[in-house]
């Protein structure tokens, strides 16, 4: 019997196909809206997860500047230098190992070919605290960071840019005055979470940025590696003493350093994502309200329409349940139509982004689930006033209705 | 003979439409008898309740007061579904303006009391077919209403009205619709079912013509019977 209800309700359905296709079309758009944005939010905090597997769960940054800035953002708290770094490395034992950086955005030249890439001034430490190999070439000697060599480390990115399949080893690049010798090319990073390109720099000795590029000792960041199994919140507390203790930070006073952790910085990108995940659902989740609202307009004027039909069922012994379960029936149908269109098309949406976004495309079965859930229980709430007005009506109005 | 076993007993039957100065005796007061496989035209001119006895004779609607016993049962003190039941297992209806569903092949009309009914699909389609046979549209089975001329409608619709094996079919006005050739049609297929298969046949008509078809004839006016005795 239900079966057959089924059957009549596709067939109702599809005898006025147009209409059905647009009475669904709100809540094709609410779940395909609904999975493509949780699919492409699901992707990016998945690739956030990985970018920090993959920088090193045990990594932390220490920026000079207030708290809740970010890394980077000094905010006219004084620079570090390279003792600070040193002392991290030496008085902390829970430290692998600490590495200073200076980073400028900045014109990289070869011949006729230009790229503004990031220059990175730092030492072989930094290699080593972000586990970053060599595919070509060789790192810094100790000789040419202690003296400042003009020589670099190239990113993928700007080997592919500046000199294509040749061979950069050897060959001299200009950024801004300085001319520098490239000695080697790091292997390739990948992209991070929100597109950035994690292979689009070149890395200098310390010294040889500090005195030819910025004309000062700064250390702008610090990058630290942990020891393995040391907790990195033990670590990172006593590198805040260290510091406070160096910049002579009184007590009661506000640190004007931060050091990040790199879950903390996976934490607060993975929740922007979610926010935004969240805000763009509840969007989509009102669409899918409107559509219920349409589904439950259309049904009231088929119900009106098909008075007659349902005086005749009435007349030949249909029950009030059975004329109840029809009308219902055909609007979970009806929704359950616009569920699967919009699990399809948000699939398939779901799929572009996360291309164009360039994260992993991770669709959720729970989420589908849902969506098709969802899409049923709209067809019921929906449907439920005008299956009953229809099963109420009387057979002997229903049948004289013009 | 007719009139032998009581199909349908209405005892002192009311029936008030609205209330106070509104308020319409559509039926006042009526006793009726119909045994099993009579076949019964009801006449009478607009207004006097003729259509108004055939709904509470069709069990679809009830009385104000009085007692209405069909088949023994009390159906006037039945629930909706109750004479959903009682239509469904026990009526067949024939009307005038053939309420047929529309762009719904004559064949799947027919079936539709079965599947209420709870038959299988296959032996479904069989009955409609036969039903289908029997009153000549085999041929058209698969016609929507739309493509098929009044007459045939109409015998679409009696098809439909004898294929769940009713005791008895409550006709309104068949032939309201039809030329008088194709009415002798209708009537004719009604007659042969009344008595070939012994289903007693209830009909509202204001053609006398067609009433020369029942054994019986049963006149109102305003509500009341004013006679009542063979055609």
């Amino acid at each position: 019997m239900i079966w057959e209800t089924v059957r009549l309700a596709v067939q109702a359905i599809f005898r006025n196909a147009l209409r059905s296709f647009l009475t669904i079309l709100g809540v094709v758009i609410g779940v395909a809206a609904v999975i493509a944005m949780v699919t492409v939010g699901q992707g990016s905090t998945e690739q956030v997860t990985s970018d920090v597997a993959r920088l090193g769960r045990n990594l932390l940054v220490v920026s000079p500047g207030r708290a809740q800035q970010g890394p980077g953002a000094a905010g006219g708290a004084a620079p570090f230098d390279v003792r600070d770094v040193d002392a991290i490395q030496d008085q902390i034992g829970s430290v692998r190992v600490a590495a200073p950086a200076v980073t400028r955005m900045m014109t990289a030249i070869l011949g006729n070919e230009n790229l503004t890439t990031t220059v990175i001034g730092t030492d072989s430490r930094y290699l080593e605290a972000r586990d970053m190999p060599v595919a070509l070439g060789r790192p810094f000697y100790e000789s040419e960071l202690r003296s400042g060599s003009a020589v670099c480390v190239l990113g993928q990115t700007v080997r592919r840019e500046l000199f294509g399949s040749g061979d950069p080893l050897g060959q001299s690049l200009r950024l801004k005055t300085i001319s520098c010798r490239v000695i080697g090319v790091m292997e390739e990073q990948g992209v991070s979470s929100f597109g950035q390109d994690q292979d689009d720099f070149v890395l200098v000795p310390l010294k040889a940025f500090q005195r030819r590029i910025a004309g000062n000792s700064d250390v702008a960041l610090i990058f630290v590696a942990v020891r393995d199994g040391v907790s990195t919140d033990a670590a990172m507390a006593e590198i805040e003493r260290l510091m406070r203790e160096r910049r002579r930070i009184g007590p009661g006073e506000e640190d004007d350093f931060n050091v990040f952790d790199m879950k903390q910085i996976a934490s607060v990108l993975t929740g922007i994502t979610n926010v935004l995940t969240g805000l763009l659902s509840a969007v989509a989740a009102v669409s899918l309200l409107v559509g219920g609202i349409g589904i439950m307009n259309i049904m009231l004027v088929s119900v009106t329409e098909r008075t007659r039909e349902i005086g005749i069922r009435l007349a030949v012994g249909a029950r009030e349940g059975q004329v109840m379960t029809q009308f219902l029936v055909e609007a979970i149908v009806l929704s359950l139509f616009g569920g699967g269109i919009g699990i399809v098309l948000g699939l398939t949406l779901g799929a572009v982004g996360s291309n164009l976004l360039r994260v992993p495309f991770s669709p959720d079965p729970a989420i589908v689930a849902i969506a098709f859930g969802f899409s049923a229980l709209i067809g019921i709430v929906f449907g439920y006033f005008p299956a009953r007005r229809a099963a109420r009506m009387n057979p002997i109005d229903a049948l004289r209705h013009e | 003979m007719p009139g032998a076993q009581p199909l349908i007993e209405l005892a002192g039957i009311t029936k008030i439409y609205g209330s106070g100065a509104a308020e319409v005796r559509a039926l006042d007061g009526v006793d009726m008898k119909i045994g099993e496989g009579e076949f019964v035209a009801i006449m009478g001119p607009s207004g006097s309740g003729k259509s108004t006895a055939m709904n509470l004779l069709g069990c679809l609607d009830v009385p104000t007061s009085g007692h209405y016993s069909f088949m023994g049962a009390d159906a006037g003190a039945l629930s909706r579904d109750q004479r959903a039941l009682i239509r469904r297992n026990f009526i067949g209806f024939v009307f005038q303006g053939y309420n047929l569903l529309a762009r719904t092949p004559a064949v799947e009309n027919v079936e539709l009391p079965l599947i209420y009914k709870g038959v299988g699909r296959a032996e479904r389609r069989r009955l409609a077919m036969e039903a289908l046979a029997r009153v000549g549209l085999e041929a058209r089975a698969r016609h929507d209403p739309s493509e098929l001329s009044g007459g045939q409608q109409q015998r679409v619709a009696i098809a439909r009205a004898i294929v769940g094996r009713p005791a008895v079919i409550m006709a309104d006005e068949p032939t309201g619709n039809l030329d008088s050739t194709t009415s002798q049609e209708i009537m004719e297929v009604l007659t042969r079912f009344n008595a070939e298969d012994g289903i007693t046949i209830v009909m509202v008509t204001h053609e006398t013509d067609m009433a020369e078809y029942a054994h019986r004839l049963i006149r109102f006016v305003d509500g009341r019977i004013v006679s009542d005795g063979p055609v």
